[in-house]
């Protein structure tokens, strides 16, 4: 065989073992969507956004766990975005000097994988346990804490996309450096770091670990900061858990509502960076 | 100190900007050698030499833009108008603000062809809104861009072509009124039609502003030039009129480089 054959053939078998592990990946994630999808879609009706989590045996919907984790969430993204943003801009624009940046970028990347149930934890032992009650307020920390470290990330690394040749043309006009960076860098890095935050969103509106420890839950309507909120993710854990019908079936769907909305946070994120993105 | 190239410089031209001694290092690495220069005011100073030779490093000392990065150091003294740019206490922005720059890559802001000029007249002057407008047809016109954007000054800047985008940069470097205008290889991305546009507006801003120009293109240097300045790895080879620099070098050095010798 000669040496052209033999790499024609090499090259096809490469080809067909990376196309069965693609399948074999999108085999589980097309099982789990289509399971969720079966056993939630019969409970999305207008109850499941208009009523109450019900007490077993009866029905109800999941509007106090939608409401509450809106909010949770909406809250800890607020107070960490700016934070994050902050930060990233600092790592990015003031971190080319001094041991501070690097350190900072170092545990940072700890904190962006460490498994969320110890920041749940963490936020238990410094403010729950000290007010001696589960709160929203606790549960919004845990969940700010979530978004800060990939915000941080993401900004950072959207502000190293912007040319250096562009800082220097706004400080070739004389401007001083906060000009530079908010009127140029961030605007050119903007649909990066908004994509970053959006990333942020969607992966704290699923998570239970920190919500735990934190808001716990709550079987009614409450609108009190110091007081435990319900939040889809642990309602989920809660009804999935339980050996009532109706529960499970209540589980399934606010399953389908969160990948629902991961989903179509993720596919705004993609638009968004696809659409605004500078070329240079 | 090298007394023959000071002496080039015609002692009846006026000097913008002094080089005194000038040594630049990038961490470890000594980039120039002990450079001495005068820069004549409201003419065209060409930089010549092969690439890494240090033209566009001179450059960028004359504004300080090296200082923008940690380990990069220049020593000596480089004056403007008797001040000493490197003196600790200098304002690095009034300084940029008097000492435009305008790179080899077109950086259009990404905001409108508007207030990518109203960015750095803002920054420096109060105008109401008609003297803006004013401020930036100005400079629009002079950097031969105003017929094709008068009627699209909301669009972003990035929009526009690469010729057209540098000429904007070129607009944005103009409308702060700034005295010395360094040019960093501005044409070397650009098409001939272009170049040749740039080459023009250079020649017609010579009576306004000092301008010092870093180029590959030795015809170009020696089309838009009044002053020449060959430099060889970090060091001031020869500097002169631009005519006697490339008719009649002074240095064997200078002409094979000229000649195509080089190497």
């Amino acid at each position: 065989m000669s040496l052209y054959a033999r790499r024609l053939l090499l090259n096809r078998f490469n080809l067909l073992v990376s196309l069965f592990a693609m399948l074999f990946g999108l085999f589980w994630l097309g099982w789990i969507l289509f399971t969720l999808f079966e056993a939630g879609f019969k409970a999305l009706t207008p109850d499941l956004v208009l009523r109450m989590t019900p007490p077993p045996g009866s029905t109800g919907g999941l509007l106090n766990a939608i409401s509450g984790s809106l909010f949770m969430a909406s809250a800890g993204t607020l107070l960490g975005t700016p934070i994050g943003i902050m930060a990233g801009i600092y790592l990015a624009e003031f971190g080319r000097r001094g041991w501070l940046a690097p350190v900072t970028r170092f545990i940072n990347d700890i904190l962006l994988s460490a498994p969320s149930i110890v920041i749940g934890l963490f936020i238990y032992e410094v403010y729950v346990v000290h007010v001696g009650h589960f709160s929203a307020w606790a549960g919004i920390m845990a969940l700010a804490l979530i978004v800060i470290p990939v915000v941080i990330r993401t900004t950072e690394n959207m502000l190293r996309l912007v040319p250096d040749s562009l800082r220097e043309a706004a400080a070739a006009l004389g401007a001083p450096q906060w000009k530079v960076i908010t009127f140029v860098t961030v605007r050119s890095a903007k649909a990066g770091i908004i994509t970053g935050i959006l990333l942020a969103v969607a992966r704290i509106s699923g998570e239970t670990a920190p919500l735990l420890f934190t808001a716990l839950n709550n079987q009614f309507w409450s609108l009190n900061m110091n007081a435990p909120m319900a939040n889809l993710p642990v309602v989920i854990f809660q009804f999935a858990m339980s050996p009532y019908e109706n529960w499970q079936q209540l589980a399934w769907a606010g399953a389908l509502l969160i990948t629902l909305s991961v989903l179509t946070l993720n596919i705004l994120a993609r638009v968004f960076f696809r659409n605004k993105t500078p070329v240079y | 100190m090298n007394a023959a190239v000071l002496q080039s410089t015609p002692e009846t031209v006026a000097q913008k900007i002094e080089v005194k001694n000038l040594n630049f290092y990038y961490g470890g690495f000594h980039a120039l050698k002990n450079i001495n220069l005068g820069i004549p005011e409201r003419k065209v100073t060409a930089f010549i030499g092969p690439s890494g030779c240090g033209k566009s490093t001179l450059l960028r000392t004359f504004n300080r833009m090296y200082a923008l990065y940690p380990n990069q150091e220049a020593q000596g003294e480089i004056l403007l108008d008797g001040d000493n740019v490197l003196a600790p206490g200098q304002d690095l922005n009034r300084l940029r603000a008097k000492v435009g720059m305008v790179f080899q890559k077109p950086t259009p802001f990404p905001m409108s062809i508007y207030d990518n000029i109203a960015f750095g007249v803002r920054l420096y002057d109060n105008l109401s809104s008609r003297e803006m407008e004013e401020r930036i047809e100005w400079a629009l016109r002079k950097a031969a861009l105003w017929e094709e954007v008068k009627d699209k000054l909301k669009q972003s800047g990035t929009s526009l072509s690469g010729g057209q985008q540098q000429r904007l940069c070129i607009a944005r470097g103009i409308a702060v009124k700034p005295e010395v205008l360094l040019l960093d290889e501005p044409a070397s991305a650009l098409d001939p039609i272009s170049t040749g546009r740039i080459e023009e507006l250079v020649h017609e801003l010579k009576t306004d502003y000092t301008i010092v120009i870093v180029t590959h293109n030795m015809q170009q240097a020696a089309r838009v030039s009044d002053y020449t300045a060959y430099m060889y790895l970090g060091e001031m080879v020869e500097f002169g009129v631009t005519d006697e620099v490339f008719i009649k070098p002074k240095k064997k050095e200078t002409e094979d480089y000229i000649t195509g010798r080089f190497g």
